[in-house]
């Protein structure tokens, strides 16, 4: 059953997502590309970059994404049910407990341990997309054809700007950038 | 019907906010706090300092969180239903329209290009926020996390070991060590 496997699938992703919308994204990956295959590499990759270029959170657009890939409009209204379950009921009990005890810091003790994983876990979703977009086959390697410069001298360029102070809050404009920049490139290459 | 009017500004001021909120969710946290705090003085600073520590302690989207905080915090139940509906409705909307456009431009050679393009440029954001995630996380320096993410990471990444069991693994050593910490610092913790 689709509805089930959608709404099973994002429930996990909206769980276990700790520390914000970028930890979503290893979830999404092991559940939409590892363990379903409803997405191909490239398609999660285009995922992420849609999600990125559009507003709200990561999870609830991966979510409507999916869904209404797999099932429709309907699809992607139980996949975002799924997704925001949890979280919702966790965050309504720390409201109440808060209301009565206003003390938060064993929680914070937690998250503090779990961080590493989830900054670990994000790097890896990072390299996944990476390296099949350097290295034409996926493979790293430096054989003739291999490695994709245009796609190099794009990330390098993006990624100095991401670490400037004047563009590191403006990704949408340093990804839309790069995407006329390919789009030019291949029009004069023509 | 005043508690009707207060539903609707929530919806709508949670609507607005994630229509408009690009660049994650640390963003319609300040943005949260601006509407509900310094515009409208629903909840005052120091409270909502608590209300963004209870998103951020939260699993999932901490967009929805916050709506559900916020939303608890003005109208208990009712409240988080509102907020949390026009949290998602906009997301939800946009990328139903963009699946469609998608699945029917995907083999467009300009779309292609464009996707390609801006797959560099994702590859490129993504790598500077884990920069800044670590050094956020080595400024705590509690020396234990470093292998932590070491092992995370070679687990996920060679071994293939689902984000799934890592998460888990970790909340479960993140739990055992604050448990033990409280039981031996008593207050401290």
């Amino acid at each position: 059953m689709i509805y089930g496997q959608l709404f099973i699938a994002f429930l996990q992703i909206g769980a276990l997502s700790f520390g914000g919308g970028y930890a979503a994204m290893p979830l999404i990956r092991a559940q939409t590309v590892e363990r379903y295959g409803w997405l191909s590499p490239e398609g999660f990759t285009d995922l992420v970059t849609i999600a990125e270029m559009t507003p709200g959170p990561i999870a609830v657009n991966a979510a409507t994404f999916v869904g209404n890939q797999l099932a429709g409009i309907s699809g992607a209204a139980v996949a975002t049910l799924g997704v925001i379950l949890v979280p919702c009921l966790f965050a309504t009990a720390l409201a109440w407990l808060y209301r009565r005890y206003r003390k938060l810091s064993l929680m914070q003790g937690v998250l503090q341990t779990l961080r590493p994983a989830v900054v670990a876990l994000i790097f890896a979703a990072g390299l996944n997309i990476l390296i099949p977009t350097l290295f034409r086959s996926g493979i790293v390697s430096f054989a003739a054809g291999n490695p994709d410069i245009r796609a190099a001298i794009l990330f390098s360029a993006a990624f100095v700007l991401m670490r400037t102070k004047k563009l590191r809050r403006k990704p949408i404009l340093i990804m839309a950038g790069c995407g006329l920049a390919e789009l030019a490139a291949q029009l004069l290459l023509q | 019907m005043k508690k009707a009017g207060q539903l609707w500004k929530i919806f709508f001021s949670t609507l607005y906010l994630s229509a408009f909120t690009f660049g994650g969710g640390y963003v319609i946290i300040t943005l949260l706090k601006q509407k509900f705090v310094d515009d409208l003085h629903w909840i005052d600073e120091e409270e909502m300092l608590d209300l963004v520590a209870i998103a951020q302690s939260s699993p999932g989207p901490i967009a929805v969180n916050g709506a559900v905080a916020v939303g608890y915090k003005l109208a208990g139940l009712p409240g988080i239903l509102t907020a949390v509906a026009g949290a998602i409705l906009p997301p939800f909307v946009i990328l139903t329209l963009i699946s469609l456009f998608y699945t029917a431009f995907r083999d467009n050679s300009v779309i292609q290009a464009l996707l390609r393009g801006m797959r560099a440029g994702v590859c490129a954001v993504i790598l500077s926020v884990v920069c800044d995630m670590t050094f956020g996380m080595m400024k705590a320096r509690d020396w234990v996390l470093i292998p932590m993410m070491l092992t995370a990471f070679a687990a996920n990444y060679f071994f293939h070991v689902s984000a799934v069991w890592i998460i888990l693994t970790a909340a479960l050593l993140g739990v055992l060590r604050t448990v033990l910490r409280a039981k031996r610092g008593g207050a401290s913790a």
